[in-house]
């Protein structure tokens, strides 16, 4: 099976707000909450790591879900955000410039 | 507003989280709009390293939705390295205020590129002689609209702002109809700013009561006049505890020298990001602090009024006529517009009014007197 790969949208705003990461779509305004696996996918997602790795490292930690179960799941969930202009989907790595997650940056000063 | 915004609102209410900022990036301009407020010398704008670390701390204070406006935003010679560190780097929604003349096809391109939500450009009239006769810029109007034409055929979302004055009065259907011609959305505001200084001469350009019933009666704009034109319920005790508006609660707004206030439209200093994080600001300021205290039962003179619960008083406009906690004219006049109802500013102006007169002239009846000052 080939590897799929997932890039923030350059065109998306997000903001993670009192543990909730809110989504601003580029294509028309509309506005997204993303839930708990949206969001890791959606900070995971550098154009770079395949989406296996992904959620082997990141997704079934967290749920304590079986690994094929889960990259089946992360995969229909990455089209969906990418019907939504949120990700950009693609068997290649995805060059992006890496944009910003929407997660703070930690303290400044 | 949208469900989830208004569900991110509160809860950004909620966690005193500031989401929704305004930086002006310079008051300088290249025009001279009759109704401006502002001082157009440049007195020290924030360096571009000043604003991206302003930046970094309004994302880290979870600001999501920036709006940058001027002054005109395309005088600095930074903005687009502003631009794409806003969006790019620190991930804001944004939006843009802008005359647009300085915007060409490069531009406009660039501005996709980037991701902006929405670009709200100052049109005045449908007329080049009123249009430019208000921003005393010979051809602006052909150099804004062409912009609106880059930007929309680049798929962007574009916003006709149409200020509304004695200038350019009878216009607002020909600018709306040439919004719809090229598909882009419009805004009429009937307010004007005082000056910067405080100079409220300008306000003699808002245009008078007949026009703003008229405007208030359009349904183009406001759809269901009766509705729009109602008198609100009875404030509750629920209402009297809510919220005057968001100025400082989840908006604030920073000037070109790092100042910062409630709103635009509110010079309350609150503090300056040159000296200050900008997150100390908003959480600890007593200024700020100040603002957020009040409820609506607080309002000196607006709780006795009679369209305390719908009514759309700045508290801005109330602090710049000397109370925060007072009511805003402006509004007051809205409010009887739109009801035939004077406001309880109102109506305490004309008895203040008859006091001066008795003092003065010794009348020898009271219903002279209310016929002489009605």
């Amino acid at each position: 099976m080939s590897k799929l790969y997932v890039a923030r949208n350059p065109r998306v705003a997000a903001r993670g707000i009192g543990g909730e990461m809110m989504i601003m779509s580029g294509r028309d305004s509309t506005l997204f909450t993303l839930n708990k696996t949206a969001t890791i996918l959606w900070q995971a997602a550098d154009g770079a790591t395949p989406l296996d790795e992904i959620v082997q490292q990141r997704i079934c930690p967290e749920f304590e879900v079986q690994p094929t179960e889960a990259l089946r799941d992360a995969e229909t969930l990455a089209r969906e955000l990418a019907g939504h202009g949120i990700l950009q989907v693609s068997e290649e790595p995805i060059p992006t410039g890496n944009p910003a997650s929407g997660e703070p940056q930690g303290e400044k000063r | 507003m949208s469900g989830l915004l208004q569900e991110m609102t509160e809860k950004a209410l909620k966690l005193n989280i500031p989401i929704s900022v305004q930086i002006d990036l310079t008051y300088r301009c290249n025009e001279r709009c009759v109704h401006c407020y502002l001082d157009h010398d440049d007195h020290g704008e924030m360096t571009t390293a000043e604003i991206k670390h302003l930046l970094d701390e309004m994302a880290e204070a979870g600001v999501f939705i920036l709006t940058l406006s001027g002054g005109e935003i395309f005088l600095r010679k930074d903005f687009f390295e502003i631009l794409e560190y806003a969006r790019l780097q620190r991930g804001f929604c944004v939006k843009l205020k802008t005359n647009a003349i300085l915007i060409g096809e490069r531009e406009a391109a660039r501005i996709r590129d980037l991701g902006v939500e929405s670009i709200q450009i100052s049109i005045y009239s449908h007329r080049p002689e009123v249009h430019d006769a208000i921003t005393l810029v010979p051809g602006s109007l052909k150099r804004s609209l062409d912009a609106v034409r880059f930007l929309k055929s680049q798929g962007l979302r574009v916003i006709m702002a149409n200020v509304l004055m004695v200038q350019n009065m009878r216009d607002y259907p020909g600018v709306r109809a040439l919004a719809e011609e090229i598909g882009v959305d419009t805004t009429l505001d009937p307010t004007i700013t005082p000056m910067m200084d405080g100079d409220r001469g300008v306000l003699s350009l808002g245009v008078g009561q007949d026009t703003l019933r008229q405007v208030f009666r359009d349904t183009a704009l406001v759809g269901d006049v009766e509705e729009f034109c109602a008198i609100a319920d009875p404030a509750d005790e629920n209402s009297l505890s809510s919220l005057p508006c968001s100025a400082g609660h989840t908006n604030c707004y920073v000037s070109p020298y790092g100042d910062v206030f409630p709103c635009v439209q509110f010079p309350l200093p609150t503090g300056n990001v040159r000296n200050q994080r900008f997150i100390d600001i908003w959480r600890h300021s007593d200024q700020m602090n100040e603002v957020r205290s009040i409820r609506l039962k607080d309002l000196t003179t607006c709780t006795s009024c009679a369209h305390v619960g719908g009514c759309s008083r700045c508290p801005g406009l109330a602090y710049q006529e000397g109370n925060m906690r007072g009511p805003s004219s402006q509004d007051c006049e809205k409010s009887f517009v739109k009801t035939g109802v004077p406001s309880a500013n109102m109506l305490a102006k004309k008895r203040g009014g008859a006091n001066l007169v008795q003092i003065r002239s010794l009348p020898t009846s009271p219903n002279t007197m209310q016929g002489a000052t009605a």
